[in-house]
């Protein structure tokens, strides 16, 4: 039940408590510290769960993968100084991708602000750039008007991360306000409202002219759980779906229909499909540079199609032909009752060509390589499982083997490309999905800048599974130096790792070890049919690239499928 | 006009609260804007102020920063503003040192331009012009043989014609 009217005698920490369980706030993931003593005292009771972590940056990403798995904002709170700033890679990676997350930092008392107290940092300045909104809480009569305001922001219109910078005095200080549920004043927050029908008929006319139409998923169309509405799109048009990397399983990549994921490291058919559209309609995508390489040469010839909630977003990297801004399921499900079935049949079977003659492949000929381990992960998980990934070559691999069939079951860092995200992402998809199979996809190098958080998975006894895919380098990079400088290895061998298994069984969680093609399959089973959290410690092949790879900078026809035998030039764009 | 035709006039209304010059300035200082001038001033509701700002930059990217800046929670309303649309003024100060030989020309170009003085002291003379740009610029040319000791300008302000809000 809500409490609307505050008690006698409450502090600000303990107003903005209560306005956080009115908010529905099941858990708080933070650490402590003397600027947020106060609110850690009114947690003292409370129904929130206070989650304890081992470092701040954990915290943010627990209650990134909280609101991914489950659609409601993540709550974080800090202390004030290195607390603050620590959460700063964790908003920023939360921001990139439109994540919904409330970031509480306790600050030095109002009268020392700007005369460097100790663990005083001007976090408001520092998030600026990196926040959707935020505040400086300058009277504790305002907190409730806040926490509303942030709710409210943080998860309308394109989700953001809002911070709220909480200085002692005010959260100390008694508050007298005569409601926690005060009106909003928030005049200039604009959320698009009903999608334009004069947009919407535009679009359906440009498919009506359409012989080969692709559909692109993006992060858009999972955040407004666009998926049904779009398998009636893709069905009645007869058309092909391709998704980003944070598009995946918004439209099943096991429906024949889909192209899976596109891109960078996407699959040669997906990108033959970009290089053949007559057009191409983005549902929630922001044709990142990951996806268009060279905007200039992007789907040159092909009518451009752009759904997205953020005006912004509209001409901001390609000029669509048409576009409409809002819900892209909103959008959607009224495009789909304004087009008619195409006569694809041959397109699709273009593509079908496309898909025999180009298939994702692997081969155990030099050893154990991490894509075989990812394919029988999709045995074993048959895609009913949430992969949280790190980032990097598994990553890559792992968005390619690991077919998501659901949107909100596949976490990764896009946008920011966090390494350390994976792990304790995964940690917050499962405190959110408590009965869900929740497994960490993780490379050696990324897992190592979080690992700490094991004991919070100890701790608080989560079943989740960590899949180490360790090839003793920061492979992406390798893989780089390799194909475009020659092969000079520069910072990426990461000798002196830990042996996984002991370090898991350190923190009292089981580790299971697999470094043989013959035991993959068993171990796994073992593992992922464990009650418990389990470290699965995968040491593979050291010296393994992704393919199909369009290198940064290059359009999709220049995608690069098999290894190449001849040097490649250094790549112009943008990492 | 005669000013270059990649320089933009851009009028934000925004909700005053802490931090939302900033926020503004981010935008244009991310995307390489370089801003001439910029003027925050009351509106006439207390609760929002007005900023105008002129920068320089491609039209593209200007298409951006006009988007970015109109999705902040505090700004209520952002976009350019043509010489055609609007009117603009700007006000400027001079600090003027002449020659007794010089007063009746100086005397002169003050009434054509009609600025005022403002100060005569110790053989200087503070002038207040104000007019469009492309007028200031005029008058400063003007005022150059007699020699400027300091110059300070106010920085473009700008309000849309007719019934159309700012």
């Amino acid at each position: 039940m809500k409490t609307l009217q505050p008690s006698k005698k409450m502090t600000g920490a303990e107003a903005l408590i209560r306005c956080l369980e009115n908010h529905g706030v099941e858990y708080i993931w933070g650490l402590s510290g003397g600027a947020a003593i106060p609110i850690f005292d009114a947690l003292v009771g409370s129904k929130i769960k206070l989650i304890l972590v081992r470092h701040e940056q954990g915290a943010t990403h627990m209650a990134d993968g909280y609101a991914r798995a489950t659609g409601k904002p993540g709550v974080v709170l800090v202390t004030s100084g290195p607390g603050a700033t620590n959460t700063v890679t964790g908003i920023m990676t939360a921001h990139m991708d439109s994540v919904p997350m409330i970031v509480l930092t306790g600050q030095t008392i109002s009268p020392m602000l700007g005369k460097d107290a100790f663990q005083e940092s001007d976090i408001f300045g520092i998030s600026l750039p990196i926040v959707k909104h935020s505040y400086l809480v300058k009277n504790t009569n305002d907190i409730p008007r806040i926490v509303k305001e942030a709710f409210h922001i943080t998860n309308t219109g394109r989700p953001g991360p809002v911070l709220i910078d909480l200085p002692k005095d005010i959260t100390s200080a008694a508050f007298t306000g005569d409601t926690l549920d005060p009106k909003m004043d928030i005049p200039g927050y604009k959320i698009p409202g009903k999608p334009r029908k004069a947009d919407i008929l535009k679009m359906a006319k440009m498919f009506k002219n359409s012989k080969r139409p692709l559909l692109l998923v993006g992060h858009g169309a999972v955040i407004a759980r666009a998926g049904e509405a779009i398998k009636k799109l893709a069905y009645k048009l007869q058309s092909p779906v391709t998704n980003t990397l944070l598009g995946k399983g918004e439209f099943s990549e096991t429906d024949p229909l889909s192209l899976g994921m596109l891109g960078m490291h996407g699959t040669a058919y997906a990108n033959l499909a970009l290089t053949r559209c007559d057009l191409i309609c983005s549902i929630g995508s922001r044709w990142d540079d990951r996806i268009n390489g060279n905007p200039a040469k992007f789907c040159i010839g092909a009518k451009k199609l752009h759904i997205d909630i953020d005006p912004a977003e509209i001409g901001k990297i390609v000029n669509p032909d048409a576009y409409c801004i809002g819900d892209a399921r909103l959008i959607v499900e009224e495009l789909v009752k304004y087009v008619e079935p195409l006569e694809n049949k041959e397109w699709l079977k273009e593509l079908e060509g496309y898909k025999k003659k180009y298939p994702l492949k692997f081969s155990h000929e030099k050893g154990l390589t991490a894509q075989y381990v990812l394919h029988e992960l999709q045995n074993v998980t048959q895609g009913k499982a949430i992969i949280a990934t790190d980032v990097g070559q598994h990553q890559m691999w792992s968005a390619q083997f690991n077919l998501a069939i659901k949107g909100e079951r596949w976490i990764s860092s896009g946008g920011a490309g966090t390494m350390g995200f994976g792990f304790p992402a995964a940690i917050g998809a499962q405190f959110g999905r408590p009965n869900d199979l929740v497994i960490a996809v993780v490379g050696d190098g990324g897992f190592q800048m979080t690992l700490y958080e094991l004991a919070t998975v100890f701790v608080n006894k989560l079943p989740v599974k960590v899949l180490i895919i360790d090839n003793k380098y920061l492979g992406m990079v390798r893989q780089w130096q390799e194909l475009f400088f020659d092969n000079r290895l520069s910072g990426v061998d990461l000798e002196g790792s830990p042996n996984f298994v002991k370090l898991a069984e350190s923190y009292q969680i089981k580790g299971v070890h697999i470094d043989k093609v013959e035991h993959v399959r068993e171990r796994l089973e073992e593992a992922i049919h464990f009650p418990g959290p389990v470290v699965i410690w995968a040491e593979v092949l050291k010296e393994n690239n992704v393919f199909p790879m369009v290198p940064a900078g290059k359009s999709a026809d220049e995608m690069i499928i098999e290894p190449p035998t001849t040097k490649l030039e250094k790549p112009t764009g943008s990492t | 006009m005669t000013q270059p035709k990649n320089i933009h006039t851009i009028s934000i209304l925004v909700a005053n609260k802490p931090g939302v010059l900033v926020r503004c300035a981010l935008v244009f200082a991310r995307r390489g804007f370089n801003i001439d001038s910029l003027v925050v001033s009351p509106s006439v509701n207390p609760k929002y102020s007005r900023m105008t700002i002129t920068a320089q930059g491609d039209l593209q990217t200007l298409d951006q920063i006009i988007k970015q800046t109109n999705k902040l929670v505090d700004v209520i309303h952002c976009g350019e503003h043509t010489g055609v649309d609007s009117i603009d003024r700007e006000l400027s100060l001079f600090k003027i040192k002449y020659s007794p030989s010089q007063k009746a020309s100086l005397s002169s170009l003050i009434r054509k331009n009609k600025a005022r003085v403002l100060n005569e002291s110790q053989g200087t003379v503070i002038l207040e012009k104000s007019g469009t740009t492309a007028e200031l610029n005029s008058f400063e040319e003007g005022l150059k043989k007699f020699g400027i000791i300091e110059m300070v300008r106010s920085g473009k302000l700008v309000m849309a014609k007719g019934r159309e809000a700012t």
